[in-house]
């Protein structure tokens, strides 16, 4: 019996049934066909219980929205002390919680000048298109091909296809696409003198974090300048320190004119997202500063919440365990590769962001259940399923990160057995 | 701003702490392969840099918690660098150990990470000391300093972990708490990330490490009882007894609090106190010295490594300006009078014994005060120094030389130690002076005794590494003459030592 006071279920077979009649029948049947059944009950730090029991460590992070693990203590401690005092505020409204954090924000990228708050990633991409329309006048953005930016109205469209066609959100004469490591391409497309913005993810996850080549989006960031379009850094999956820097651009010598991050910036506890803009791209905020409002964007919880993540992730022992745990990963991983090279093909890394590659079309989905079944979630990658997300957090510890490690190695013989029977089946 | 913040805000140190001992995890996993060579490169660049800031630090140290003596800190912080680490340079506690006879091999297992206390005595040669037996034992360390004396503690633990990083250490080997508290302490020594606690400190706090569930090397308070036997050069055993007392101004747990003799030696004792630059007091001045020191809550902790002119002052006692020690007379050795207690200052109680077996069973009794710790005694009855030792309950007996330098290795042959165990009788795990040896267990690979092994083709190559040179961009190149530097350094130190010791 699950009584949670609220509500109970008699078993998991019977959650798993109401969730697919009143939620989502396709995601809940999609896991089940995946061999990776979770229904999180508890969680806590890296672990995630299924309602089974079983424990499993979670590299999947929500694309590092658990970037400290889950309900990290100093953060529910947070939060916590906040709902004394706030609750989601009213945006109409200055308010302290919106200004201190807009004001912490700003100082971590000092180029950039407003902080423009949403309640998620897809938000953000929202306003930071909105943003560029505004500055440059033009409507078309250019995105890479397997980039992915969220799933509300702007954000969709600059998207895969497959998560816009179904819903006729797909915009053809203002959104186009271009290869990924391809800055000729880019530039076709920014010469037509139309274009507002690029958007990039700066390593783009549901691809797989395949890497930018040396110079690659530097060239980009350069190219739009040139022809009058803003350059826009997605950091949703790489900020926050995953690649060892606050911002992942800051470490590809970048100055984005706009830049979005989400996810782990509310800690996992409270949604908040916020786009960076610079003076110039901000000016609709002088002219006119509730042309976007959003009730639940910038709530004051949230901004509670992100103020303390960014406060936590500028402490010098947390950038120095984010050092230790990238290292210990990539060493790791090599010694990986080489025990298991029949299937284990490549390591990108950069920090904290990792993708792991399978030699299958379908490796990572494989290796994905074979981790699950060794008590190890990490997703594969939509849009590349040979790649495997592997996403540790900020605050593991060397124990946990060797109890993965013997983990994933217990975990590659039953890989193989599953690949080589998909490898019949196809 | 009044009335304070209007939101609870997290224990950022508290939450910092845990986070220095997590990455103290990710350091000790990695230094623990480190091979011999790295590990004595470690140890002897941050006995380097250890030593040359030890004058600064201990200046630092005596203005921020007001104890002790600037000259005699100096001492104390330098005797734990060059000397601390010669004294262990030929301890291998990295190599395997390998006995054909009894067909046993010993693979050495540091503890991990160690939280060490540092107390507000010894600031910052507690943080040396300990930082060193962590680097030679292989051992990651966290230190928390006393809060009166975080800065010195905290600059001088500084220092030690940016020469080990530079000569090769994993970064955050060595760490310190920058904002201590009780509370904090308590939190993070009940840690299940902590392998061992070395506690130094006030009893509250040992007796919090022994009860915090986590493996403990702890010290009690010291209540050291010096035996001028009639046997004794009185003149050198009071030379001893002054440049002991009046050394940091008594502030080493180690320093004696009674001076204990025979009746028939009475006035010799006193005459050669005098000569020594000792002020006797007379029944007046006792008394005032005791009303003094013991208020109505116990000792005055003003007093506390204060120098005897300043103590004689607050007191109203007149002495001459280059009063080094006050000695308050008590007739008789009964238990009962409080100058018998323990003294961290210049302030050594005399008394006198009717023969020597009252005398035994005096310092018996007085020295449970400072259970399991010290006591000296000066003289050349062999017969009485093995009666004497037999019957004390302390584990060290440190014979015509200060007790405060002898019973912490810097006098004596014994291992210099800023942690003094006092074993069972003190209700510690330890009753030696703790060393780098206490902190590493070895797994012991015992063959059959009636089964043929051949130890000498076991391969032992593989259980250390040369660490990879290190991309830091505070690396340095490593002294090319280490040697000569150390040498003269030396000389330095045993130049000092002789002028304090005098005679010895």
């Amino acid at each position: 019996m699950f009584n949670y006071g609220y509500f109970s279920f008699a078993s998991k077979e019977e959650l798993l049934t109401k969730a697919a009649e009143y939620w989502n029948p396709g995601k809940v049947k999609f896991w089940q066909d995946a061999g990776t059944p979770m229904v999180i009950d508890r969680r806590e730090g890296y672990f995630l219980h299924d309602m089974t029991g079983k424990r499993l460590i979670d590299l999947h992070l929500n694309g590092g929205t658990y970037n400290f693990g889950h309900r990290h203590p100093e953060l529910v401690e947070v939060l916590k002390s906040g709902l004394d005092y706030f609750d989601i505020g009213n945006h109409w409204f200055p308010s302290v919680a919106r200004a201190a954090f807009a004001e912490k924000l700003v100082a971590t990228t000092p180029h950039m000048k407003y902080a423009i708050f949403g309640a998620g990633g897809a938000e953000a991409v929202e306003l930071a298109i909105k943003t560029a329309r505004y500055a440059t006048k033009r409507k078309k953005i250019v995105s890479i091909i397997k980039g992915y930016h969220g799933h509300s109205g702007l954000s969709v469209a600059t998207g895969d296809e497959r998560f816009s066609k179904i819903f006729l959100a797909d915009r053809p004469e203002e959104f186009f696409q271009v290869p990924f490591n391809d800055p000729d391409a880019l530039e076709q497309e920014l010469k037509k003198g139309d274009v507002a913005a690029f958007i990039i993810e700066t390593i783009p996850a549901t691809y797989g974090f395949p890497m930018p080549e040396d110079g690659y989006l530097k060239a980009c960031q350069d190219l739009c300048h040139k022809y009058g379009a803003k350059f826009i850094s997605d950091e949703v999956q790489t900020g926050l320190m995953r690649t060892g820097v606050m911002w992942g651009w800051q470490g590809y010598g970048l100055k984005p004119d706009i830049f979005v991050c989400g996810k782990g910036l509310g800690g996992g506890i409270y949604p908040v997202s916020a786009c960076m803009v610079t003076e110039e791209c901000g000016q609709w905020q002088v002219e006119d500063g509730a042309a976007h409002i959003s009730t639940a964007g910038g709530s004051e919880l949230g901004c509670l919440v992100g103020h303390h993540v960014l406060e936590m992730l500028q402490r010098p022992e947390i950038i120095s365990n984010i050092d230790f745990v990238a290292n210990f990963f990539a060493r790791s991983m090599a010694e990986m590769m080489a025990r298991h090279s029949d299937l284990f093909v490549g390591v990108r890394q950069r920090g904290l962001v990792l993708g792991l590659e399978f030699d299958h079309p379908e490796g990572a989905i494989a290796v994905s259940r074979a981790l699950y079944e060794n008590g190890v979630w990490a997703i594969f990658s939509s849009l590349d399923k040979r790649v495997l997300q592997f996403k540790p957090g900020v605050v593991k510890d060397v124990e946990l990160c060797q109890e993965i490690m013997d983990r994933f190695d217990a975990a590659m013989p039953r890989a193989r057995q599953l690949l080589r029977s998909m490898r019949r089946v196809a | 701003m009044d009335g304070g913040a209007r939101l609870n805000v997290p224990d950022r140190d508290l939450s910092s702490a845990h986070m220095k001992v997590g990455r103290a995890a990710w350091a000790a996993k990695y230094y623990q392969t480190f091979d011999r060579e790295a590990v004595l490169r470690i140890a002897e660049a941050v006995a380097k840099a250890a030593f040359d800031r030890a004058a600064e630090f201990a200046e630092l140290a005596v203005e921020e918690t007001g104890y002790g003596v600037v000259e005699h800190k100096t001492i104390k912080n330098r005797l734990c660098t060059h000397d601390l680490l010669d004294h262990y340079r030929d301890m291998d506690l990295v190599t395997p150990r390998v006995d054909e006879d009894r067909k046993i091999i010993e693979l050495p297992k540091p503890a991990g990470v160690i939280f060490a206390l540092a107390p507000v005595t010894n600031p910052v040669a507690t943080v040396y000391y300990k930082s060193i037996l962590a680097i030679l034992s292989r051992n990651a360390i966290v230190l928390s300093p006393h809060p009166m004396a975080k800065q010195s503690s905290v600059a001088a633990a500084r220092a030690v972990a940016e020469a080990a990083e530079a000569a090769g250490a994993p970064s955050g080997l060595i760490q310190c708490v920058e904002e201590p508290s009780v509370p904090l302490v308590e939190e993070i020594m009940a840690s299940d990330k902590i392998n061992v606690i070395m506690a130094t400190g006030g009893n509250m706090m040992v007796r919090a490490a022994y009860s915090s569930g986590n493996p403990a090397l702890g010290v009690g308070p010291g209540n050291a009882v010096a035996f001028v036997d009639p046997s004794a050069q009185v003149d050198a055993a009071a030379k001893c007894l002054v440049d002991s007392k009046s050394f940091d101004n008594s502030i080493l747990c180690t320093n004696e609090s009674i001076c204990l003799t025979l009746e028939e030696n009475f006035d010799n004792v006193k005459r050669a106190l005098r000569t020594a630059g000792a002020h006797v007091c007379n029944e007046e001045d006792t008394d005032r010295l005791r009303s003094y020191l013991w208020g109505d809550k116990g000792f005055n902790l003003e007093a506390i490594g204060k120098s005897a002119t300043w103590i004689a002052e607050r007191a109203g006692i007149r002495v001459s300006p280059t009063a080094k020690v006050l000695v308050p007379v008590v007739p008789k050795p009964g238990q009962d009078d409080l100058l018998f207690k323990e003294k961290l200052c210049p302030v050594l109680t005399l008394t006198a014994a009717v023969d020597f077996q009252q005398a035994v069973t005096f310092a018996k009794h007085a020295a449970k005060r400072g259970a399991g710790h010290s006591a000296a005694f000066h003289g050349n009855d062999q017969t009485h120094l093995v009666a004497f030792s037999q019957a004390m309950p302390v584990y060290r007996v440190v014979v015509n030389a200060p007790c405060s330098q002898g019973a912490a290795g810097f006098a004596t042959y014994l291992p210099p130690s800023f942690m003094i165990g006092t074993g069972y009788s003190g209700r510690s795990s330890i009753g030696e002076n703790v060393g780098p040896q206490h902190l590493v267990h070895w797994t012991k690979i015992a063959f059959g005794s009636d089964v043929p092994a051949n130890l000498e083709v076991v391969d032992l190559s593989q259980t250390t590494q040369t660490p990879a040179p290190t991309a830091s961009p505070m690396a340095t190149v490593p002294d090319p003459s280490p040697q000569t530097d150390r040498n003269e350094i030396r000389q330095l130190i045993l130049e000092e030592l002789r002028s304090l010791k005098g005679s010895l």
